[in-house]
């Protein structure tokens, strides 16, 4: 069976292209789309439903297509599942494979599915497999999802690249028809930088699929394609075809999808596939059209039900006949207009049931005069054909009742409701959408954003007003007022209502059910039992039932699905309200999102100036951040275990070296550099010498701790504030705000500098034997005592030496200005081999300070811990009245005995080595719910020790020294002892050696 | 993405700023004066405006500027940004579409 007529439409003959629908192929032409290759070789049945697995034809020719969704193979990688046939543009060797069947299209068996339907209602999911709760995950949540599907994800990473662009425009106008040519042309005539973007290859809308007017003195496409080429000509025009706006976000910001390589049938290799175009527009004109709605009557959904438009276009753009025998059911005269169209095409018109009583004007007139049958007052009862229709039966309407009337063979039946204007990007900017009782539409209210709805999206229909408003809200819109000259148009003038809701049927009502929303199974049914089960609200209705949530959004059902809400609540339509409009229009690929964010590229990446010298040692690293850092160094044979193990033993008993350069660093300068410190730290800073450093502690204004480090006196004025690594950037927001906000009057400057210091910690008892040949300045126990800072020169570089240990050792901490960072680093490193020296990583680190009791914030603290809580309440100023959080510190609550402290764990068994995370309980053998006290926040196997170490936080900790605890595990519980959290040198013999 | 009107460096992105909460909050002078629940209402308590709303906002990724805007919180839409310090304009038929 061939539907391809002998001539005419926008295909090109002499490039006969082949390609392959579930491993069929057939063969098309250069310009026909899937969807009209197929129709051309007669085939109609493309999918099977979500739910019910109903077979399933092309719907429309446009974006709004619910039905024909495919999966286009290239190869295993490029796999592009859920796209409309309607969109996919056909190339030679193109391979689409249908959705949603087992094992194949025509014989699937899920539509087993459709005779159980009586146990699919809306909402079955909430009643139906609620028992047992337990089978929800396991078995019932599985086989719908493998029952109720769309196309499979690509399994395959994406290799393609996508491209991703910022443009400026005075002028967006969405939607290259004759209301959005002709304002771009309106636009760009008064000077404005003009974008026009496209969904479809080529430019032109609703005249690509009915070119009988004649506008500015020649054939509509003509005139398309002169005005595309004047456009094209003028170098503050960009044309964009094959481009969706998808989003319209706020200050109009609208995001674009290009496709640049979809419609190729062999890209060049590294072309990018697609670009995602974020405009930022003075102005937007949306020239978005309408979409013709169709008609609900049962069995509406047979493969060969189309919209009447659509087999127009499908005729007139691709030269394919979608039937021989069709009958047209119409609320609108436009489908009179398809019925002339495809009779002279020389398919057989069985008949135009017309909905409305007298349908007169010039379209039914002339279809008359053509010999075709007008039936007045029709109604459709029901349909028949298993895999395509094959007979229509249908009603009139008499004072009131529905009496059947003639069946009619065919093998395709056209509707047409009439036309709903495409608000979606309208109401996407938040415009306000009113209701038209002559229209029965939702136009374009009130707009949020500067943007003007042009033509057939604010429901002007009649083409020489759709041009005039294009042109005119082109000027309109245009920075430079202009009077843009009048294009002429001559048209046959169609005055199109349409219809709403579900045609009249018989009581009872028939079998058959009517489809609302063809993509998710909706049917009128289901509607009524919402509104019979108490939803009002159409969001919820809309939710109970899915109507108009599939991929299409509902581009062809939310209407309908409105108007049979409204008429079984017996209320008017615009009082059931509409629901919100989401982006994405159409759906948009992931890597179009992505864009070159994937991979290495995903995200920033730190580095420390060492990185390359530990990559080369063989350091396994964490992610801190955005940091890489070193986490241990294995030497051959070694496991994360024994190489901690062995870099915590060289730290204690010789010296280890340590890339700290990750912390953050803010130099706190001004006169009133120590006013502000004290205002801000707990601590006290006006009795810190030049020359001294401090453990200082940072609290908001609830009391809890918020970050911490060591601040040294490197002036009278000048501080050099350390912060954790993860906490830079929030401690400088912290002080700005209070720096600019509450006490604008201090003069203090704050300035990043964690990135202008390389930090070269060594540590242990032969730390200062390495670093004394290497430096000229005298690091001698008398001169510089634990937390002493001074300046100095190491290998020729100007250095800022802390006398700082984090590990519990005696310990230093080498800055010098990062660029010399790894040649320093490198220097140390082999002076220190005669010393046994080795580097060690981020987990020996945490060990280290671990035994000591030194706390993370972030991990021994969680945002409800206070310095008390975390035992550090000697460093809090005590002449201080006032600091960023004192006031929270002093409430009752923040003092009470019970609160959680950190208290340091030992387990019975001093191998075992606690979870962190684990919970507490003070009693043992409780089950669920427990009685839980407080939970592990480090845990460690400490070399030096010879056990396991674990910090806590535990209500009332300190007073709980020696008592026994319980951690409750999935095996039982296990004992532990609460402690001192510091573990190894307790008095601090080592760190002043 | 929202455009913001900087007072200092002019209209930017809003990937450039932080939001930070409501604006013209005073912190009081002697914290330990006052009595813990009026210390919470400072603390936690804030306006949920529906409508013109005063907050603060950063210019982080830019001057790292803090000043105030007067959105509408039903709309997005910024009435007016004005510098830390400066009193908070006047509103009325200043609402309007954003040029």
């Amino acid at each position: 069976m061939n539907g391809r007529t002998a001539s005419g439409g926008r295909i090109d003959r002499a490039q006969p292209l082949r390609f392959s629908f579930d491993g069929q192929w057939y063969e098309g032409f250069a310009g026909d789309t899937l969807a009209s290759g197929l129709l051309a070789n007669g085939v109609h049945l493309v999918g099977r439903s979500f739910k019910y697995h109903r077979p399933r034809g092309i719907l429309a020719a446009g974006s709004e297509e619910p039905n024909a969704l495919v999966t286009v193979r290239r190869d295993a990688a490029r796999v592009t599942p859920n796209l409309r046939a309607t969109q996919v543009e056909l190339y030679d060797g193109l391979q689409a494979i249908s959705q949603n069947r087992w094992p194949s299209l025509r014989r699937d068996f899920g539509r087993v599915n459709d005779l159980l339907a009586p146990f699919f209602p809306a909402g079955f999911y909430y009643k139906t497999f609620m028992w047992p709760k337990k089978a929800w995950h396991s078995l019932y949540e599985p086989v719908i999802r493998r029952a109720a599907g769309l196309g499979e994800a690509p399994t395959l990473a994406d290799p393609d690249r996508y491209a991703q662009r910022y443009a400026h425009c005075d002028v967006l106008v969405v939607g290259a028809g004759p209301a959005g040519i002709a304002a771009a042309l309106a636009a760009a005539d008064s000077g404005a930088r003009v974008m026009l973007c496209d969904e479809q290859p080529e430019f032109g809308g609703t005249l690509l699929g009915d070119d009988s007017a004649q506008i500015d003195g020649t054939a509509g496409l003509e005139w398309v394609a002169r005005a595309t080429a004047t456009l094209r000509g003028n170098p503050r025009v960009t044309l964009l075809s094959r481009t969706t706006a998808f989003g319209y976000f706020p200050h109009n910001f609208i995001g674009l999808n290009e496709r640049l390589t979809e419609h190729l049938a062999a890209p060049s290799p590294g072309r990018q596939r697609e670009r995602l175009w974020q405009v930022r527009a003075r102005a937007v004109v949306l020239a978005t059209g309408a979409i013709e709605r169709p008609l609900v009557f049962p069995g509406n959904d047979r493969p060969g039900i189309m919209l009447a438009g659509a087999a127009q276009t499908y005729l007139n753009r691709y030269g394919v006949r979608v039937g021989n025998r069709a009958v047209i059911v119409t609320a609108a005269d436009a489908a009179y207009q398809a019925a002339l169209d495809l009779h002279a095409a020389g398919v057989v018109i069985a008949a135009v049931a017309d909905v409305r009583a007298n349908p007169t004007g010039a379209l039914p007139d002339a279809a008359r005069r053509a010999g075709i049958d007008v039936l007045p007052s029709s109604t459709v009862l029901g349909t028949d054909g298993a895999l395509r229709v094959s007979r229509i039966s249908l009603g009139r309407v008499e004072n009131g009742a529905v009496r059947s009337a003639p069946a009619f063979n065919c093998d395709v039946v056209l509707m047409s409701g009439g036309f709903t204007p495409s608000v979606h990007l309208f109401s996407q900017s938040r415009g306000k959408l009113a209701w038209n009782d002559a229209l029965q539409s939702f136009v374009p209210g009130e707009s949020a954003e500067n943007e003007r709805s042009a033509g057939a999206c604010r429901g002007v229909f009649d083409l020489a007003d759709v041009v005039a408003d294009g042109t005119a809200a082109g000027a309109a819109a245009s920075p430079e007022p202009s009077r843009p000259t009048r294009l002429v148009v001559q048209h046959t003038v169609r005055a199109d209502a349409g219809f709403l809701g579900a045609l009249p049927s018989t009581t009872p009502p028939p079998k058959h059910r009517a489809f609302v929303d063809w993509q998710h199974d909706v049917t009128t049914k289901d509607l009524a039992l919402a509104t019979r089960e108490g939803f009002q609200s159409i969001e919820h209705v809309k939710r109970y039932t899915t109507t108009g949530m599939a991929t299409d959004q509902g581009k062809t059902s939310n209407l309908n699905a409105m108007a049979i809400v409204a008429q079984k609540l017996d209320i008017p339509i615009p009082k059931v309200g509409l629901t919100m409009f989401r982006m994405p229009y159409t759906p948009v690929t992931f890597g179009s999102f992505a864009g070159i964010s994937r991979g290495d590229l995903f995200d920033p990446l730190r580095i420390t100036p060492t990185h390359e010298w530990a990559v080369a040692k063989g350091a396994v690293f964490e992610n801190v951040g955005l940091w890489k850092r070193a986490r241990y160094f294995p030497r051959p044979g070694e496991d994360m275990h024994a190489a901690v193990a062995r870099e915590c033993l060289a730290v204690r008993n010789a010296c280890g070296i340590f890339d700290a350069s990750t912390l953050g660093k803010i130099e706190v300068v001004g006169a009133d550099a120590a006013e502000f410190m004290n205002r801000l730290y707990i601590n006290n800073w006006t009795n810190l010498g030049v020359g001294r450093s401090r453990y200082g502690i940072l609290c908001r204004d609830d009391g809890f701790i918020y970050d911490d480090g060591v601040v040294a006196r490197t002036a009278t004025d000048r501080f050099h504030v350390t912060t954790t690594t993860g906490g830079a950037p929030r401690v400088l927001a912290m002080m700005e705000d209070y720096r600019q906000t509450e006490w604008p009057e201090l003069k203090v400057w704050l300035t990043s500098t964690t990135e202008q210091w390389a930090v070269i910690a060594v540590q242990g008892p032969q730390a200062r034997a390495v670093l004394e040949p290497l430096i000229d300045i005298d690091i001698s126990a008398a001169t510089m005592p634990h937390m002493s800072v001074a300046r100095g020169m190491i290998c020729g570089v100007p250095m800022l030496l802390f006398r700082v240990s984090f590990s519990g050792e005696l310990g230093f901490e080498v800055n010098v200005p990062a660029d010399y960072g790894a040649a320093v680093w490198e220097a140390i490193h082999a002076a220190g081999q005669a010393h046994g020296m080795v580097e060690y990583g981020t987990e020996a680190m945490h060990v280290l300070r671990a035994e000591k009791g030194y706390i993370i914030v972030g991990q021994d603290t969680d945002g409800t811990v206070t310095p008390d809580d975390a035992g550090l309440t000697w460093a809090i100023g005590k002449t201080k009245s006032e600091f960023v959080g004192k006031r929270s510190l002093d409430r009752a609550s923040m003092k009470a005995p019970n609160r959680k402290q950190i208290v340091g764990l030992r387990t019975r068994d001093p191998r075992l080595v606690l979870e962190e995370g684990a919970q507490i309980a003070a009693k043992a053998g409780q089950t669920p719910p427990m009685e839980l006290i407080g939970h592990v926040t480090s845990s460690y196997a400490s070399a030096v020790l010879g056990h396991s170490i674990a910090l806590a936080v535990v209500a009332g900790g300190r007073a709980r020294m020696g008592q026994t605890l319980y951690v409750p595990m999935p095996d039982g519980d296990l004992e532990v002892e609460v402690t001192s959290p510091v573990f190894y040198d307790p008095t601090g013999a080592r760190i002043n050696g | 993405m929202l455009l913001i009107v900087c007072p200092y460096c002019g209209k930017r992105p809003e990937v450039e700023f932080t939001y930070g909460g409501q604006a013209h909050l005073v912190r009081p002078a002697k914290p330990a004066e006052l009595d813990d629940q009026t210390w919470a209402e400072f603390l936690y308590m804030r306006a949920n405006t529906k409508g013109i709303y005063a907050e603060r906002w950063r210019h982080a990724r830019g001057c790292g500027r803090f000043f105030n805007a007067l959105r509408d919180t039903t709309t997005d839409h910024f009435i007016a940004t004005y510098k830390s310090g400066e009193p908070q304009p006047q509103t009325g038929a200043a609402a309007g579409r954003p040029s």
